[in-house]
């Protein structure tokens, strides 16, 4: 539980501790235990990077020695001349899809980690009748599958002749249960009733201390939140899929599925395919180490009750 | 619905105990609260519950035609669809098919989350930062993503590996599934290794120091101490593995390009997709309807059940 704190004062003594203790501890351990131990480690980490790896050298190859090089090291670097040829792709319709993208999953996700946050902020810290109500039906929301939604979102959609718009694929990602879930939890636990009291005791008003106080100790559950809805809304597929046709709409997921099925008649899609594949990936990637201070202790917040 | 709020948040009864140091009988702050919730509140109702509603009610219709040309209206036809979707033969496989991969790929790869976290968590280990962050890298890569790749991965001619898929064919009919399962496999097995590794890194110290002196190697506290202490991160991982399970779309979509095998009823989704393409949106909400309940019940029900083995 000592986690559920966002100072988190167990973590960095265990840290120092386990450095300290490492050697004499080490030592104790069998050399055959710890060479199988890293040999599986090792295999491991091949079984996981090698696939980006061929991306990133199959990316970097001209089409013509894609297949007549070494598959997984680099020929003539041409990585730059082939995202340049990416970009330039009918009017640079890849970047648009990645703005798209950009906006669909960093906008859902800042806004939905908002209303998430205050809503299980509100949950956790006033009485009120129908809470523990609302907290059961939002966690049945969670185990409800998102894709089972898409359809009946697309119908109603186009009652309304919503579809194929971006708010049609905007509004429900904005919705995260689990965001509610989690910041209700943190929230009972990290943000002290006294805190509270004395805010107001101060004369500022309810939104006004949860915006100026109670918010900055949420930090690591608002992060994990944010986190966790924008790659759930980057990876999206079924309801872009279900929802638009107009291709300047398109996430970039939904673009390149687009471009991989068409392949066979149009062979150059592949090159395209593989070069938008690696780009895709980095923003998330660069996300996750810059925020990776904050979600990780987020995460255990999460999976400690 | 109840139940998987009990463990987690204080029972209604606290809440009601701690009144008394408030001691005032109407809602304070109500305006307040209201600002709060409604905004989440109006977002959730108008996306989450009007959409079940609505499938459910779109789920009732039939489509009633006068003549072979008529007009076509929308009538209510009790639970014809529903039997309709219990007459459906390839819907039914679908569900089977997902049960399966489920049933191999979900152990398999909360499996070797576990041990990873335990490698990670264990002296054993070094350049733990490396590994935890190589292992958890194909997270960042989206799940269509994630199959094409491995779809080029896999073909018999464009593979790196051509020595091993000019032999055995990944993308035929008999294997596709267990590609797709490695796919997922390969996305996920690093995340749930941070959340149990997360998990791992919350149990103090302490308790493993006494087992130690007690004699426990690595292995014995590993199953006696740190597993049974993070088993609500592994439930919860394996409640999120089997809901995305049923949910499996993007990857064999993506795959129906690479191999012919992967059918327009694969996966339930791919039949709820394919059929409201035709379209008949009345099937293929009570598709929906069916395939929600069915991952609720199932999820629900592996709660409930390893509460009560945890309880014993």
């Amino acid at each position: 539980m000592s986690t559920l704190t966002p100072t988190t004062p167990a973590k960095p003594t265990r840290g120092i501790r386990s450095t300290e203790a490492k050697a004499p501890r080490a030592q104790r351990e069998s050399p055959f235990a710890r060479v199988s131990a890293m040999i599986v480690m090792g295999v491991f980490t091949l079984y996981f990077l090698v696939p980006i790896w061929w991306l990133l050298v199959a990316a970097s190859k001209s089409r013509s020695q894609f297949n007549s090089t070494n598959p997984l090291w680099f020929a003539d670097f041409s990585l730059f001349e082939n995202i340049g040829n990416l970009m330039a792709y009918r009017d640079g319709v890849y970047l648009k899809w990645m703005l798209n993208s950009a906006l669909y999953a960093g906008g859902g996700a800042l806004v939905g980690t908002i209303i998430a946050g205050m809503c299980g902020y509100a949950l956790a810290k006033y009485n009120f009748p129908g809470r523990e109500l609302i907290f059961n039906v939002v966690l049945g929301g969670v185990l409800v599958p998102a894709t089972a939604l898409a359809l009946p979102l697309f119908l109603i959609f186009s009652q309304i002749s919503l579809t194929n718009t971006f708010w049609s694929v905007f509004l429900p990602s904005l919705v995260s249960p689990f965001g509610v879930y989690l910041a209700r939890i943190y929230a009972s636990a990290s943000v002290p009733d006294e805190l509270i009291e004395a805010a107001r005791l101060d004369g500022a008003g309810e939104l006004r201390t949860f915006f100026t106080v109670s918010v900055r100790m949420m930090v690591p559950a608002l992060v994990t939140v944010f986190l966790f809805q924008f790659v759930a809304i980057w990876n999206n597929f079924f309801l872009p899929l279900i929802m638009l046709r107009d291709e300047t709409l398109f996430p970039v997921t939904l673009g390149l599925y687009a471009w991989n099925s068409q392949v066979n008649q149009i062979p150059v899609l592949r090159d395209y395919v593989l070069i938008g594949a690696l780009l895709s990936i980095i923003p998330l990637i660069i996300i996750f180490l810059l925020l990776q201070r904050f979600w990780r202790n987020g995460l255990s917040a999460g999976s400690v009750k | 619905m109840s139940a998987p709020a009990v463990p987690m948040t204080d029972a209604p009864g606290s809440a009601a105990r701690k009144r008394p140091r408030a001691a005032r009988p109407r809602v304070q702050h109500r305006g307040a609260i209201l600002a709060f919730v409604l905004p989440f509140g109006t977002l959730f109702a108008l996306f989450y519950l009007v959409p079940i509603g609505y499938a459910i009610y779109q789920s009732l219709l039939v489509i009633e035609r006068e003549g072979t040309f008529g007009q076509a209206t929308e009538v209510f036809g009790g639970l014809t669809q529903y039997i309709l979707v219990f007459q459906n033969g390839p819907f039914w496989q679908s569900i089977g098919r997902v049960l399966a991969f489920g049933a191999v790929q979900v152990p398999i790869m909360l499996g070797l989350a576990l041990l990873f976290a335990l490698l990670l968590d264990s002296p054993l280990v070094r350049g733990k930062k490396f590994f935890r962050l190589a292992f958890f890298v194909p997270y960042a890569v989206p799940g269509v993503i994630a199959a094409i790749m491995w779809g080029y991965l896999y073909s018999p001619n464009l593979s790196p590996f051509s020595a091993v898929t000019e032999n055995i064919n990944f993308l035929s009919a008999d294997l596709v599934l267990w590609a797709i399962a490695n796919v997922v496999t390969w996305v996920f097995v690093g995340y749930n290794m941070l959340i149990i590794y997360s998990a791992l890194l919350a149990i103090p110290t302490e308790l493993y120091e006494a087992a130690r002196l007690d004699g426990a190697g690595q292995l014995r506290i590993a199953w006696s101490v740190k597993i049974p202490l993070i088993m609500p991160a592994i439930i919860l991982t394996a409640i999120f593995s089997i809901i995305g399970t049923l949910q499996l779309l993007a990857e064999p979509q993506v795959f129906r390009s690479f191999s012919s095998a992967v059918t327009s009823t694969f996966t339930p989704n791919l039949t709820v997709y394919s059929t409201s393409s035709i379209p008949n949106f009345n099937l293929a909400a009570a598709f929906s309807v069916v395939l929600a309940l069915a991952t609720f019940i199932l999820s629900f029900t592996f709660l409930k059940f390893t509460q009560r083995k945890e309880a014993k």
